[in-house]
């Protein structure tokens, strides 16, 4: 083990063990737990929780170059709590990451960061800023109006950067029920709400030169203090935009006998969500890649019978690895089948065999 | 039958248990020597990795401040995009002991920082970043800290040098009481499309050292030290060989008899190889305990070195590693099978019926000794041209190959050749017999005279190499080291405080400061000089044009140091390109001992004018010598400066002396152990010889010449053998002292020393050798002396 | 010229002690050639030893020109050996290390008594001359024997002894080398004992004499 899976195990976990993925399956201890009673209320749940121990603002975007070449960019910052609420200065107990990709067909780049909170190194500001060292998703949205409207991403790894616009073209989508995602059949939830109606317009910084890109974006929001039940391993997780301005949010959790707990979001064009529960959708995985020296499914057929769904989901790029203090795949996919349209597809969990 | 067999074969040992102890103990002492050698060099190798992680900090660049960096300023940089991480260095007196504390941010630092002691410990992470903090010690300072009041939680790993704690910059700037950071230090690769921090900031700006390669400054040691395993091993091998190739001869008979009685060829090599093989592990397990032994009695002389002459922290205690046990037990293996080789081949290929010759084997004809003279001739030239045309570390070492074997193979006919010109001053029939006779005995003795020959000269050629770099070092050391103290500050801001603490205490302060730049495509430290008596008195040059130091003064010339000189091949008056719009000619070359890197010195105000605006952190303070040590305390106690920031001159040079002395004992233990191992050889050669010399004496015998005197006649034969091959090591010693020193040295390192003789040296090595050779031949010769009549004169008998 | 008288000697042999001569004396007087024959085990290479003061013997009197010989140290055996008795084995007699010229005179000046012309003839006569230069072990058996013969003569001994000096040489070669022994010892004086198993090599010396189990038949 080296001192970044230490880290890693540190970020999310704490010293007590490694359960799950990223220890996510461990005991909240003296963290708050989400609450299904709860509404959420905004801005206020756009800015950070510190009384829960893990929280991300986690975006993807399928972007497209003027030639019609396809990128794929990540930027996601994660909030681990060594214990609960915030102390000023060097010694606070708030550990920041963040991580950044930028994918083609032919390369997956990535970057890393990590700090502490309170420095200023990391965190998240008023009216709306969540940063770590220069990498920030920050609003840009006239005062009065959702901070989540409007914002500005950027990125800068060894060999990478990027920076885009975003404009939300639609409304805020709660997951679950009303924001109240159940994770696991013992109970296990987060809040989850997400923003998938970004259009986006930027640059990317390339070795070769600068791309201006557009294309579609979308933002997750969750916070939990133990997302994940302890027989859970993994989860495969799809954030799909069809043609016709439907979207699909759908997840499954594996878990240790085989199983997948499932959840899935249909968005209607106009964000109107409706929540189907475990079992509606049905993920198989068709074909796996090795990939970092793991065998990973890349090729999936997701099916959602009430709403007529079977698609079948291609990466742009296998090998889009993050090879990140705890590992992951996280990569642009394309939908064809019942549906056509473009997303993003996280899997987590994949252990070298 | 293989149990018949066997016990025919073992019967020999239990009859000659002191064939079998030499036979055994030939194998373990040469196991020992090597595998001690190899555990002495593993060791030093794995604490420079640790030892690297510290002094790895100091090849990062780092940003320091005169109004003093915090957090601000850490998070003004990250945020514009910079990878930079903070540092808080100080000194901690802890119960009497200082403590170098170094604290970081585990999340930002990069590798080299300190990250490889947390690395695969999270507990140590966790501890770190907890509210009580935690310190990373070495387990050395671990348990010298045990019980010290005041201090967070200790925790030991093998990836701290001593006296180093590594702890959360938090917990760093508690212990210390500062507020302040030391340094933002940068990781070495900065993210795309920012322009660089250089231009991008006002703090001033510190280029790491790149100076501390400590494995190729180290390299040179353990090349001894190998060299030394290896020639001993190898010397060890003679024994075996000879302690073997006995046991075989004489169980000829035994041979013959099973195979008389039906034991198939084949059965009989496998059984003596399997016979070979137990008797291999054993002495080898042995060796591996004796090499051990050997390992830690030098290990801390090993350390002692290593932290004087290169700053390499090297742990004194040695850790036991299987894999090295199990490699040297394949050595024992793989050279009992060398020197077991031939007897089995000549088992092989013995005749059933051929009478036996006990003595033909210790024989060799005239013509397999030409052949050995052409050969080795043969070998001495290569050696010869290599000195003088070859190029490059390994040629030097082919080189230094060529010359030992050569002059190995080459004593035996070169002793017949002296002892044949001998001959003419023989006085009467007994002095005749006497070196016709050793004559003779050359021969059968060459394996173990080589191996003499070999730890003779390799003991006067490392003695001389040693004593050379002793000599010229300490000399060089007064001349470079003029000033009293040497100082470097962590920041401009406390450099300036120094320089007005010491000020009124010193009779000068002298600014040495210095930047890394690029001199024909290689990294290159440039110093600029004031100009001062300390170095117009002292500077050790090895040649100058006229008025070098008015000329560097004026900004008329460079000083280059020895290794450029040689590496680019430089004369005087040929100019250099510091920058681009500064060229200098070469006024000087001078010495610079123990720094593989180039380095160029300019005047002080050429160096300002050339790099504006350099942090100038480093300085000299002359004052009375006698005032430096209480000066010395006074200022570290004051700015807690660490250890390796403010040098005080007579430190260094009895530290030097005291290096050196380890040094010698170091060689000088291997040395008696080499010499130790030729002694026994000849001892063992000699017990194989005695009972097969019987033919030889009893004519001499009965022709009235009286054991007692046959006896006196044996020593002075083996101590005329010996002599003669001392002889002959003299200039082979002095050879291999020259290839180290004017080939070796310039091809690893850029320098050269002169080199020195030490003739009273030799004369020891001398007396020693004959010691040795007197000490092995007595017991043979004690035992020829009581020798009953009958058992001489069992030579001629009729009746047997 | 030799005269033992009740001559014992006996050694330890797997823990017994082992008669081996049970009191024998001869005399042999100067010029006269003596046979000494016997079974193997009889005891004759042990007296000629003890005669030769090769060995000492554990009882009895031993007189050589007048001198006795018994009872005395080993440097003063040793002194007897160089300058007053001549030995020739059966084999393996020379110093491998030296040439022929080397070991004819090897005695003679051990004993501070070397004639180069006397050496010269010798060599001569036993047809030596050619190989002077030559290493024993570039020698035949009966050139070996030959400087064996020449090396004890050379000394002009008192006493020559030689134990079966003829008995690894073929039939032809040891009658050769057993004319030279008579001839030479006869020339010089010398008391001449000699072991030997061939009963025609004894029956060509003056007188023979036999021992049976450690005594004279």
């Amino acid at each position: 083990m080296n001192v970044k899976a230490c880290l890693a195990a540190l970020m999310l976990a704490g010293p007590a063990s490694a359960q799950g993925f990223a220890g996510l399956g461990t005991e909240a201890r003296d963290f708050a737990v989400p609450d299904p009673e709860a509404a959420l209320r905004f801005p206020e749940d756009h800015f950070p929780h510190p009384d829960y121990r893990i929280e991300w603002w986690y975006l993807t975007a399928n972007l497209e170059a003027p030639d019609g070449t396809r990128y794929g960019v990540q930027w996601t910052l994660f909030r681990s709590a060594r214990s609960p609420g915030t102390a000023p200065g060097w010694e606070a107990e708030q550990l920041w990451m963040g991580h950044a990709a930028l994918t083609s067909a032919e390369a997956h780049r990535v970057d890393e960061r990590l700090g502490r909170g309170g420095t200023g190194q990391a965190g998240v500001e008023r009216p709306f800023a969540a940063y770590i060292d220069d990498w920030a998703f920050a609003s840009i949205a006239p005062e009065g109006a959702d901070p989540f409207s409007a914002a500005r991403l950027t990125a800068r790894g060894d060999d990478f950067a990027y920076d885009l616009a975003l404009r939300a073209e639609g409304p805020l989508v709660l997951q679950g029920q009303e924001g109240y995602s159940v994770k696991s059949p013992a109970g296990q939830a987060s809040y989850y709400y997400s923003q998938p109606f970004y259009r986006v317009e930027g640059a990317l910084s390339l070795p070769g030169g600068e791309v201006a890109v557009t294309g579609r974006a979308w933002l997750d929001r969750e916070w939990s203090s133990q997302p994940l039940s302890e027989n859970q391993t993994g989860w495969d997780w799809f954030s799909l935009h069809f043609a016709d301005g439907a979207k699909l949010m759908g997840f499954g959790l594996r878990e240790r006998d085989g199983g997948h707990f499932t959840s899935a979001t249909w968005i209607a064009p106009d964000g109107r969500p409706t929540h189907y529960g475990d079992g509606a959708l049905r993920l198989t995985p068709l074909e796996t890649a090795e990939v970092a020296g793991r065998e990973v499914p890349v090729r999936w057929r997701l099916e959602l019978p009430a709403r007529g769904l079977e698609v079948t989901t291609e990466p742009l790029n296998e090998q889009a690895w993050m090879g990140t203090l705890f590992p992951y795949w996280e990569g642009p996919v394309t939908v064809s089948g019942s549906h056509a349209g473009e997303g993003y597809l996280e899997m987590t969990g994949y252990g070298a065999e | 039958m293989t149990r018949a067999g066997l016990s025919a074969l073992f019967a020999h040992w239990r009859r000659h248990p002191l064939q079998l102890a030499a036979l055994l103990l030939g194998l373990a002492l040469a196991t020992a020597l090597w595998s001690g050698v190899q555990a002495i060099n593993a060791e030093a190798r794995a604490s420079y990795d640790r030892a690297a992680e510290t002094l790895g900090q100091g090849a990062l660049d780092r940003l320091v401040s005169d109004r003093g960096l915090g957090m601000a300023e850490f998070t003004e940089l990250r945020r514009a995009g910079y990878r930079v991480t903070p540092l808080v260095e100080g000194r901690l007196e802890v119960g009497g002991r200082r403590l170098s504390i170094r604290g970081i941010d585990p999340l930002t630092a990069p590798p080299g920082l300190g990250t490889l002691a947390i690395a695969g410990d999270e507990e140590a992470l966790d501890g770190l970043l907890s509210e009580a903090g935690l310190l990373l010690v070495a387990p050395e300072t671990a348990r010298a800290l045990s019980g010290a009041e005041g201090l967070p939680p200790l925790r030991s790993s093998a990836n701290i040098a001593q006296g180093e704690a590594v702890t959360d910059v938090v917990t760093a700037q508690r212990l210390l009481g500062v507020e302040t950071l030391t340094a933002l230090v940068l990781a070495p690769e900065q993210p795309f499309g920012l322009p660089p921090l250089r231009e991008a900031t006002e703090f001033a700006y510190v280029e790491g050292q790149s100076g501390g390669d400590l494995t190729r400054l180290t390299e040179s040691f353990h090349l001894n030290l190998t060299a030394f395993g290896l020639l001993s091993f190898a010397v060890g091998l003679f024994i075996v060989q000879s302690a073997i190739g006995l046991a075989f001869e004489q169980r000829r008979q035994t041979f013959r008899t099973l195979r008389a009685l039906g034991m198939p060829l084949a059965r009989l090599i496998w059984l003596l190889a399997g016979e070979l093989t137990g008797l291999a592990l054993v002495a080898g397990t042995a060796g591996i305990a004796l090499g051990y032994v050997i390992a830690a009695a030098l290990l801390p002389g090993v350390a002692g070195t290593l932290r004087g002459l290169y700053g390499a922290d090297v742990s004194g205690q040695l850790t036991f590693d299987p894999l090295w046990a199990v490699s040297a037990l394949a050595i024992a293996l793989a050279g009992a099978g060398l020197a077991g080789a031939q007897a089995l081949w000549r088992v092989a290929r013995m005749p059933l019926l051929a009478p036996a010759q006990p003595r033909a084997w210790a024989m060799a004809s005239a013509r397999t000794l030409k052949a050995q003279g052409a050969l080795a001739g043969l070998l001495l030239l290569t050696s010869a041209g290599l000195a003088l045309f070859g190029q490059g570390l390994v040629l030097a070492f082919a080189c230094l190959a060529a010359l030992l074997i050569g002059a190995a193979l080459a004593l035996p006919p070169l002793l017949i050749a002296a002892l044949r010109a001998l001959r003419p001053l023989a006085r009467g029939p007994v002095t005749e017999w006497l070196l016709a006779d050793a004559r003779q005995q050359v021969p059968a003795l060459s394996l173990a005279l080589m191996a003499l020959l070999l730890a003779l000269s390799a003991n006067i050629g490392v003695g001389t190499m040693v004593g050379s770099f002793r000599t010229t070092f300490t000399g060089w050391l007064d001349q470079r080291l003029a000033a009293e103290l040497y100082l470097t500050a962590r920041t401009p801001e406390e450099a300036r405080e120094i320089r007005a603490f010491a000020a009124p205490q010193s009779d000068a302060i002298l600014p040495i400061w210095s930047v890394e730049t690029q001199i024909k495509g290689q990294p290159t430290q440039v110093f600029g000089v004031a100009d001062h008596a300390t170095y117009r008195e002292n500077w050790p040059l090895l040649s100058a044009a006229p008025g070098v130091w008015d000329r560097l003064a004026a900004g008329e010339g460079l000083l280059i140091n020895e290794q450029l000189w040689r590496r680019e091949g430089l004369a005087l008056g040929d100019p250099i390109r510091v920058t681009k719009g500064l060229s200098l000619p070469v006024a000087g070359v001078y010495s610079d001992y123990g720094n593989p890197a180039g380095q160029l010195m300019v005047g002080a105000r050429t160096l300002d004018a050339a790099f504006p605006g350099r942090p100038r952190l480093r300085f000299a303070l002359r004052l009375p010598p006698e005032e430096a040590p209480a000066l010395a305390r006074e200022i570290r106690d004051r700015f807690g400066l660490p250890a390796g920031n403010l040098v005080n001159q007579a430190e260094v040079k009895a530290l030097s002396l005291r290096v050196f002395e380890q040094t010698f004992l170091v060689t000088g233990a291997l040395n008696a152990l080499t010499l130790g191992v030729a002694g026994f050889a000849i001892l063992t050669s000699l017990l194989t010889l005695s009972t097969l010399r019987l033919p030889q004496l009893a004519p001499i015998w009965a022709l009235g010449v009286r054991p007692q005197r046959l006896g006196a006649l044996e020593v002075a034969r083996t101590l005329l053998l010996a002599a003669l091959t001392w002889v002959l090591a003299v200039p082979v010693g002095l050879a291999l002292a020259w290839v180290l020193l004017a080939i070796v040295n310039v091809e690893a390192f850029g320098w050269r020393l002169p080199m020195r003789l030490f003739p009273a040296d030799w004369l020891w090595l001398g007396l020693a050798a004959l010691g040795a050779a007197a000490l092995a031949c007595l017991w043979p010769v004690i035992r020829l002396t009581r020798l009953p009549p009958n058992r001489l004169l069992r030579v001629f008998a009729n009746e047997r | 010229m030799l005269s033992a008288r009740d001559i014992h000697k006996s050694y330890a042999s797997g823990g017994a002690q082992v008669s081996v001569l049970r009191g024998v004396s001869l005399e042999v007087a100067r010029g006269e050639a003596v046979a000494l024959t016997g079974e193997s085990g009889s005891g004759k290479s042990t007296l000629l030893h003890i005669l030769g003061c090769l060995d000492a013997a554990d009882r009895g009197e031993i007189t050589l020109a007048d001198q006795r010989i018994d009872g005395l140290g080993e440097a003063a055996r040793a002194e007897l050996r160089r300058r007053r008795i001549g030995v020739v084995f059966q084999s393996l007699n020379l110093i491998p290390s030296l040439d022929v010229r080397q070991n004819l005179a090897f005695q003679a000046r051990l004993a501070g008594r070397a004639d180069a012309a006397w050496q010269a003839d010798l060599a001569e006569r036993l047809g030596l001359s050619e190989h002077l230069d030559r290493y024993p072990e570039e020698l035949s058996g009966g050139q070996q024997q030959r400087v064996a013969i020449g090396r004890a003569i050379a000394n002009r001994p008192a006493l020559l002894l030689a134990d079966e000096p003829t008995g690894n040489l073929d039939e032809e070669t040891a009658e050769r080398v057993l004319d030279l022994l008579l001839e030479l010892a006869r020339e010089t004086g010398a008391a001449f004992l000699m072991v030997t198993h061939s009963a025609r090599h004894a029956a060509r010396m003056d007188r023979q004499l036999t021992l049976e189990q450690g005594r004279l038949a």
